[in-house]
């Protein structure tokens, strides 16, 4: 499925008419931007020592910002590890996602207030957690669905398949969003998938799509449309965005050992935010004054993420101990007082 | 011939040398071929063996150890790598009802010889589920048996011996250890692999370790030495079963004993071993025995791991209050 092809032609489908407004045209423009702006922005930092690690999602900010704005503010989004994108559509602040990449948190922000659950390391857990909360949806009767983020490795675990046995049984309201990026870690599709993904969903009994990854118009378009069957009782779809990671898995890993440059070459020329750029520019729905604009915007962001990690403050030991459990237990409050009182002697100590 | 090996290229090169021995030993795991696994300990092996003995499984933690058993069955010597401690837990399941219990069931008639290989432990700053300390939870389980190498010497031969073993072992490697050397003969004769071993020897404490709060002890030793305190150190490296008969030894002459591990210290494998000495040796202990370990939380955001992980200071501290009763 495809709406704006690499050269930034606009085409119809005819199962999924799109209508987008000029403003909202600029609006995803400016999301891809900036969100590449911020992904750029944390793999230097990481370089440079400031964080531990960085997922870059280098190659899917159309896949992330067209699911992320296809959703409703009363959707809710169950991420793994890389969704930044998503996470902006959904107001997260990025100096949040990046304290937890910091080690300064194991994520900072409000999955309630923002609808955006917290970050899932262990791959393919949280797709049981999306197909519960959207049974929980269901069940109280709220017009509202789950969308779970998920890679094509993720799609081999058994958690992941039994996901989509619940979703299929109970007929819930979730959406299985899968960035096919190509690789798990080193490990190709092949090695996971001998069928095109999205065709394992008729083995669930749902419907199951491909959608272009890097084209956002179409992965806005078939979210919208997944999303609102599942809000409307009709149960859960499967999305294969068809994209690639441009950069490495994480900013430990070294790609050149298990892919070909020639391969990254031919995913360059169908760069998601090229072919935005070029359509905005052909049609006149946006000038140079627009782009320039959104430039500096990009430039404004990338300083407030730079000063805002390298000054952010270590946490407090004793933070270790808070929220263990909703109610403290006497043995980890003694086991708090112990450390409090190990850590101050060396105050004392001239440590 | 002697060479200076990482951990981490100990490792390889007994992998390497098992695979040679054996051929029905497979290496099995996420990204374990064309990239050598994310800390490299398989780097080169899928070049030489080919892929059907180095196999990059699909993203599947319970097929990897659930596949494992079935070539079991067949004769084959699995030896499935875990990329990293915290996502052990998808095959926690067949490791746990399955490994664990088929030799019993089948009355020995179906061996399992299986390697788990997992990277554990904290200490290298990584995002969460990266440094776990499962170890309890395995060595708890009983039909399977637990090992934790703490240098390269330990690491080129264990890693062999536990290919070669009848039953299951959990093999822990300590991450933040992978780079630290020492000199292997590679044509020693090795020692036993389920037995602890005293590294160095001393009157007033005896102290214990496994994996990589090993390096920790020695250091807290030599710093206790400075003044005037003379600490043994033992190695415990088998978990299941425990050695624990050196360390008997060494209490009876100390009087005093303190474990040290990075697993919270509640019903961790200090429990266990406090009890057991306590049990042996309670006429010749001077004070109880204490245990120095991670706190009872999840495992911390790596801002906080050095607060968390027992360090130089905790031991001595311990080393103190034993020395104070
Ligand atoms: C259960 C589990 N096993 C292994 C890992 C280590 N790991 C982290 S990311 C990854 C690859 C994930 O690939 P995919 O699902 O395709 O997502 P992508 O990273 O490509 O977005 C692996 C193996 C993990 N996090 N969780």
């Amino acid at each position: 499925m495809q709406l704006l092809t690499p050269e930034g032609e606009r085409i119809q489908h005819p199962d999924h008419p799109l209508d987008v407004s000029a403003e909202e045209l600029r609006g995803l423009y400016r999301d891809l931007v900036l969100v590449r702006r911020w992904d750029v922005e944390a793999t230097a930092l990481q370089r440079q020592g400031e964080l531990g690690i960085w997922a870059s999602l280098l190659g899917q900010e159309a896949a992330q910002i067209g699911a992320g704005r296809a959703m409703a503010d009363t959707d809710t989004a169950f991420p793994t590890y890389r969704e930044h994108g998503v996470a902006w559509t959904r107001g997260v602040d990025p100096l949040h996602v990046i304290s937890l990449f910091r080690g300064v948190d194991n994520g900072g922000w409000d999955p309630v207030a923002t609808g955006f659950n917290l970050y899932t390391v262990v791959i393919g857990a949280q797709t049981l957690h999306a197909t519960g909360y959207a049974m929980g949806l269901q069940r109280d009767g709220a017009e509202s669905a789950a969308l779970a983020f998920l890679g094509d490795g993720a799609t081999s675990q058994g958690e992941v398949n039994e996901a989509m046995i619940w979703a299929a049984s109970f007929s819930a309201p979730v959406v299985f969003f899968c960035q096919n990026n190509q690789y798990a870690i080193s490990v190709p599709l092949e090695r996971q998938s001998r069928v095109p993904l999205y065709q394992r969903a008729a083995g669930f009994g749902f419907p199951g799509v491909r959608v272009d990854g890097n084209d956002v118009l179409a992965v806005l378009a078939v979210t919208r449309s997944a999303l609102a069957a599942a809000r409307e009782g009709q149960g859960p779809t499967f999305i294969e965005a068809f994209t690639y990671r441009m950069g490495a898995h994480t900013t430990s890993d070294d790609p050149t050992r298990y892919r070909l440059a020639s391969e990254l070459e031919e995913w360059k020329l169908r760069d998601p935010i090229a072919r935005v750029k070029a359509y905005l520019s052909r049609t006149g729905v946006a000038d140079a004054a627009f782009f320039d604009a959104v430039e500096a915007e990009g430039d404004e962001l990338a300083a407030r993420i730079r000063s805002g990690t390298v000054g952010m403050p270590d946490p407090p030991g004793t933070a270790m101990f808070d929220r263990v459990y909703a109610e403290q237990t006497p043995h980890l409050a003694a086991q708090q007082a112990e450390f409090e009182a190990y850590q101050a002697s060396f105050e004392g100590a001239g440590h | 011939m002697t060479e200076t090996l990482t951990i981490g290229k100990a490792l390889n090169l007994g992998l390497r040398r098992a695979m040679e021995d054996d051929a029905k030993v497979v290496l099995m795991g996420e990204d374990i071929g064309r990239l050598g696994g994310v800390f490299r300990i398989t780097d080169g092996l899928q070049k030489d063996f080919g892929e059907d003995r180095v196999v990059d499984t699909p993203l599947a933690e319970a097929g990897i150890l659930g596949t494992a058993v079935g070539l079991a069955m067949r004769g084959y010597r699995p030896v499935c790598e875990i990329q990293f401690d915290g996502f052990v837990f998808p095959a926690y399941n067949q490791i746990v009802t399955q490994v664990a219990k088929i030799h019993a069931r089948s009355r020995g008639r179906l061996p399992m010889p299986i390697v788990i290989r997992i990277p554990f432990g904290g200490g290298i700053g990584a995002v969460e589920h990266h440094s776990e300390s499962p170890e309890a939870y395995f060595a708890h389980t009983p039909g399977l048996k637990v090992v934790a190498v703490s240098n390269p010497v330990d690491a080129y031969w264990g890693i062999q011996q536990a290919i070669a073993h009848p039953d299951p072992v959990v093999f822990l490697e300590p991450k933040r250890r992978y780079w630290e050397k020492a000199e292997v003969d590679t044509d020693a004769t090795p020692g036993p692999l389920f037995a602890s071993r005293v590294l160095r020897g001393g009157d007033d404490v005896t102290l214990l370790a496994y994996g990589p709060m090993v390096k920790t002890a020695l250091q807290a030793a030599e710093a206790a030495a400075e003044e005037g305190r003379s600490i043994e150190v033992v190695d415990l490296r088998t978990l299941s079963p425990l050695d624990l008969e050196p360390v008997f030894d060494s209490v009876r002459r100390t009087g005093r004993c303190v474990v040290v591990h990075e697993a919270a210290v509640t019903l961790g494998l200090g429990a266990e071993i406090a009890a057991r000495v306590t049990e042996t040796c309670f006429h010749s202990l001077e004070a109880p025995v204490l245990r120095v370990g991670g706190y009872d939380t999840p495992y911390p955001p790596s801002k906080l791991e050095e607060e968390y992980l027992p360090d130089l200071d905790r031991v001595l501290d311990a080393v103190d209050r034993s020395m104070g009763f």
